[in-house]
């Protein structure tokens, strides 16, 4: 099954080539420590997902770029194009002259009914061209006006136009300390709007990936290549083909809905954090090695305590006593419920591993059996060069801090009404701005009460 | 990608415009190393064929035949404009783009806005459409002019008021250059506030400038090279101010300071023109800058105002960058604005600097000013990748701060003084068109701007309260 990525604004298209690239060089390695058979399954399947045949013969991504300016779907062309290795579409790619502004209303109220019918029929020849259409995944940031309020409309159109297929947002939260000085505002406005329409929303933030980059990957000068170079490991480790739970002995044939239904169980819970280890600068993997047990115990605890690598771990932080009736408010501070789990496991002697620590109820809501709340993929062939690696795709409280933290900054600014008439010269009311403050503390007041 | 016009009026606004048609040519030949007309190039300039003659049409693609700036030259004395024609740039200017007269405004405010403005609106009109057609998207409008004259300020504002009428999708930044205490012209301060109603409710950006601020920064520049204290020598062509390496030989009294308006106006396009991993558009400037429409006057610094011959950039000089642009000594008016209040502050880096570098810097200093309660992470930032010339960085800093009322209550001030005399008031009444309310008005507009900075900087300071969140029902 395939699936066609829309790539929305700078960020968006950004990251988008990173992921293609690092999808091709993963399955081009040699490093799949598997059989040459099951090595050549993966990387049938990995293309028949991502790629499409040209009649060059180099693949071409099953993508559609949009921007509402055309320095950076320019740059991203060209650079893919110049890898030898893959490239886009010569026709799968919108752009105008004049960029959003940073305005999501600009995005939202004006560019999306303006080029709603070209950016469809981009995506409709991408979806034609697929054998059997797996969903779609968008890409986009919160921050800036395109990826953000075009983003918005797409998402929607997407939803109407395909309301069978499985909708997947990859939204970038931004650096909390500025990029843009309404991003809250953005911010607000997409997430309300995207809970409407997509089925799930997989988070990354830049702080997060920031943090990575310099602790763990040693990159003394981080650029947004190398932000966007982390983000795109993180998301093939999950979007690469893996043997599904029940899946007989081949690649998973539904790869988003095999996410996106154990993990979504309940439609006002769909926000998804990703955590992803090891991770190292590409030099040193030679030199280290994990155990499972090692990477499982560093995973669970991760989400225990709502970590985001593996250092500075707070090992205090344990699950709430099973047996004893704590209500959500007093249960122990700092720990992060969960709604359902779903662990990745791919490389060297995955089918040995025991993670039987994933499905201790403690860790979990009440109201799904923990065998229901938590899923597991094992894959022998090793992802990126990483012997051994594990994935978390988890439904949990992973996303309410930050969220809360971007509600509240927004709210703030909105009381003064900062800014408000820069969006209601493009038709966003306060009223609507409203609306989607009253969706928002929904979702965190849903979150908080676990 | 988008395209931008400069209007450049009267005497002040040529000279200055004319150093930055010098430096955008300088910049576009030090990238644009083939030849070929690119996106970056049309932002500021057509490509017309002029193998038969003048009007030949607009060559979209492929080399370059002869750039015509994307300007209209406006002055109601012929001496400024003539010499431009004259001299080095005569080719790069269309002969239809210019509107001249003889007799001058006389510093009058009036003469230039009301006299002026009604024999030449059509004109003026005809040649802007003429220009907006050459432009496949146009985005912005650059007025660079000064407020304390009488074409400058006067026709000046004129035409931004027919801009916003013929054109108001179109963005409207202003260059303005505001009078200083010692200014000559006795005037300055009628003409200055004058214009200053037109720019409250008609510009969507204002960046001030005040001479004495680059005459500041000039001296301290020859004062840093003649005194020796820079272990190594500059580096060729990195001195903001110089013409080194332009099409000029003999550099005029106000060059220097208007080579610093001019690299100005060339960082803020620098990232509309070309890549970077992080854009920074002239739309997005005003979207995230201006919290309230009339607060729209931002404050500019520039650094570095000289490079060191030094290959290696040490961080610590990227850092030092960083600490110059938020000091008195590199702000284009005389303004202080770490002492004041921040309502939003952009920086817009050039050169290899990457994320980390400006997240670093920007933790750096945030401890040490003063932002608005409702805007804590007020920070607009952008990454461009093509340096300036002559500097492997550069960093430009927009703020809208509250820094910018001391100016205009010291402009008021100036006002009343002469008001309150009636002194030359005659000058300006018997003009038709001028009336006592129109001065009332425009001190009324004045004053309520500054109140509007009052009320910020009063609750800066007091204790932080957050408004409630909404309550859901559980």
């Amino acid at each position: 099954m395939s699936i066609v990525t829309v790539q929305l604004g700078q960020c968006g298209n950004q990251i988008g080539h990173e992921l293609f690239s690092a999808l091709c060089s993963d399955i081009c390695g040699t490093h799949g420590l598997c059989s040459k058979k099951e090595n050549e399954s993966y990387q049938e399947s990995c293309k028949e997902r991502f790629f499409s045949e040209e009649e060059s013969g180099v693949p071409a991504a099953r993508a559609v770029l949009v921007d509402m300016e055309p320095k950076v779907i320019s740059q991203t062309l060209s650079m893919a194009a110049r890898s030898g290795l893959w490239k886009y579409s010569s026709h799968s790619h919108f752009c105008q002259k004049q960029g959003s502004g940073n305005n999501w209303a600009n995005g939202y109220c004006v560019h999306g009914p303006r080029h709603k019918e070209a950016i469809m029929e981009l995506v409709q020849r991408e979806a034609e061209k697929c054998d059997l259409l797996g969903g779609f995944v968008t890409i986009m940031s919160m921050a800036g006006g395109t990826g953000s309020g075009l983003g918005a409309f797409v998402t929607q159109c997407l939803r109407d136009a395909f309301p069978t297929s499985f909708l997947l947002n990859h939204v970038i939260w931004p650096y909390g300390t500025g990029e843009v000085i309404v991003q809250n505002y953005n911010s607000v406005l997409t997430l309300s709007h995207l809970y409407h329409s997509a089925d799930a929303l997989l988070v990354h933030e830049n702080d997060v990936i920031h943090k990575i980059c310099a602790q763990l990957m040693n990159i003394k000068q981080i650029s947004f290549r190398d932000v966007n170079q982390v983000i795109a490991h993180q998301l093939g480790s999950v979007f690469q083909p893996t043997h599904t739970a029940g899946g007989g002995s081949g690649y998973s044939r539904n790869p988003l809905g095999a996410l996106l239904e154990p993990l979504v169980p309940h439609p006002e819970f769909r926000m998804l954090g990703l955590r992803n280890i090891p991770q190292m600068p590409e030099s040193s993997l030679a030199f280290s090695s994990f155990s499972w047990p090692g990477l499982i115990k560093h995973l669970r605890q991760i989400l225990i305590a709502n970590a985001h690598m593996e250092e500075g771990i707070d090992w205090q932080v344990r699950p709430p006593q099973p047996g004893s009736c704590i209500p959500s408010t007093n249960k122990p501070l700092h720990f992060n419920t969960s709604i359902a789990n779903l662990v990745i496991l791919r490389g060297k002697d995955v089918h040995s591993v025991d993670l039987g620590s994933f499905q201790d109820p403690s860790l979990y809501t009440s109201w799904l059996n923990p065998q229901d709340a938590f899923t597991a993929w094992k894959t022998p062939r090793a992802f990126n060069k990483y012997e051994k690696s594990a994935a978390l795709v988890s439904n949990s409280q992973f996303l309410l801090k930050p969220l809360d933290s971007i509600v509240g900054k927004a709210w703030n600014m909105f009381a003064s009404k900062a800014y408000l008439h820069q969006y209601t010269k493009f038709g966003i009311q306060e009223e609507d701005f409203l609306d989607c403050f009253t969706t928002l503390e929904q979702v965190i007041s849903s979150y908080t009460n676990l | 990608m988008t395209q931008s016009v400069v209007v450049q009026v009267g005497q002040c606004g040529n000279q200055v415009g004319c150093r930055f048609w010098d430096l955008a040519l300088r910049e576009h030949a030090a990238v644009n190393k083939k030849g070929i007309y690119d996106e970056a190039l049309s932002s500021f300039f057509r490509n017309v064929d002029t193998r038969s003659g003048d009007n030949g049409p607009d060559i979209y693609k492929g080399k370059i035949c002869s750039l015509k700036a994307r300007a209209l030259l406006i002055d109601m004395e012929e001496g400024v404009v003539n010499e431009i024609l004259q001299g080095p740039l005569r080719d790069v200017f269309d002969s239809k783009q210019l509107i001249t007269d003889v007799s001058g405004s006389g510093n009058n405010w009036a003469v230039g806005h009301k006299i002026y403005g009604c024999q030449y609106r059509e004109n003026i009109v005809e040649k802007l459409r003429k220009t907006a057609e050459h432009c496949d998207c146009l985005q912005c409008f650059f007025i660079i002019h000064s407020m304390g004259g009488g074409t400058g300020s006067g026709l000046g504002t004129f035409v931004l008021n027919l801009l916003e009428e013929e054109f108001p999708e179109v963005y409207r930044f202003v260059t303005s250059v505001y009078p200083s205490g010692e200014d000559d012209v006795v005037t300055s301060p009628y003409n200055s506030v004058l214009a200053m109603k037109e720019l409250n409710e008609h510009a969507d950006c204002v960046l001030p400038i005040e001479n004495e601020s680059l005459f500041e920064i000039v001296n301290k520049i020859h004062q840093m090279i003649n005194s020796g204290k820079l272990g190594s020598t500059v580096k060729q062509n990195s001195l903001v101010t110089s013409s080194a390496g332009s099409a000029r030989t003999l550099e005029k009294p106000f060059d220097a300071m208007n080579n610093i308006v001019a690299n100005l106006l060339l960082n803020l396009t620098s990232s509309a023109r070309f890549e970077g991993s992080l854009n920074m558009d002239l739309n997005e400037i005003s979207m995230n800058l201006v919290p309230f429409p009339r607060l729209h006057y931002l404050v500019s610094s520039l650094t570095p105002l000289y490079t060191l011959a030094d290959v290696n950039v040490p961080s610590r000089r990227l850092d030092q960058m960083f600490s110059d642009a938020f000091s008195r000594d590199h702000q284009l008016i005389q303004a202080d604005p770490k002492h004041s209040l921040y309502l939003a502050c952009a920086l817009l880096v050039r050169g290899n600097m990457q994320v980390s570098d400006l997240r670093r810097n920007i933790e750096r200093l945030k401890p040490s000013l003063h932002f608005v309660s409702w805007n804590q992470e007020g920070w607009k930032t952008g990454l461009c990748s093509v340096p300036p010339v002559g500097h492997s960085h550069s960093l430009l800093a927009l703020a809208n701060n509250t820094c910018v009322k001391p100016t205009f209550i010291e402009l008021k001030d100036r006002f009343m003084k002469l008001y309150k005399k009636k002194a030359h008031l005659h000058h300006y009444l018997q003009i038709d068109g001028m009336e006592q309310s129109c001065f009332s008005e425009a001190i009324s507009s004045l004053s309520d701007l500054i109140e509007e900075y009052n009320e910020l900087d009063a609750a800066k300071g007091g204790p932080r309260i957050d408004p409630s969140r909404l309550k859901i029902a559980v």
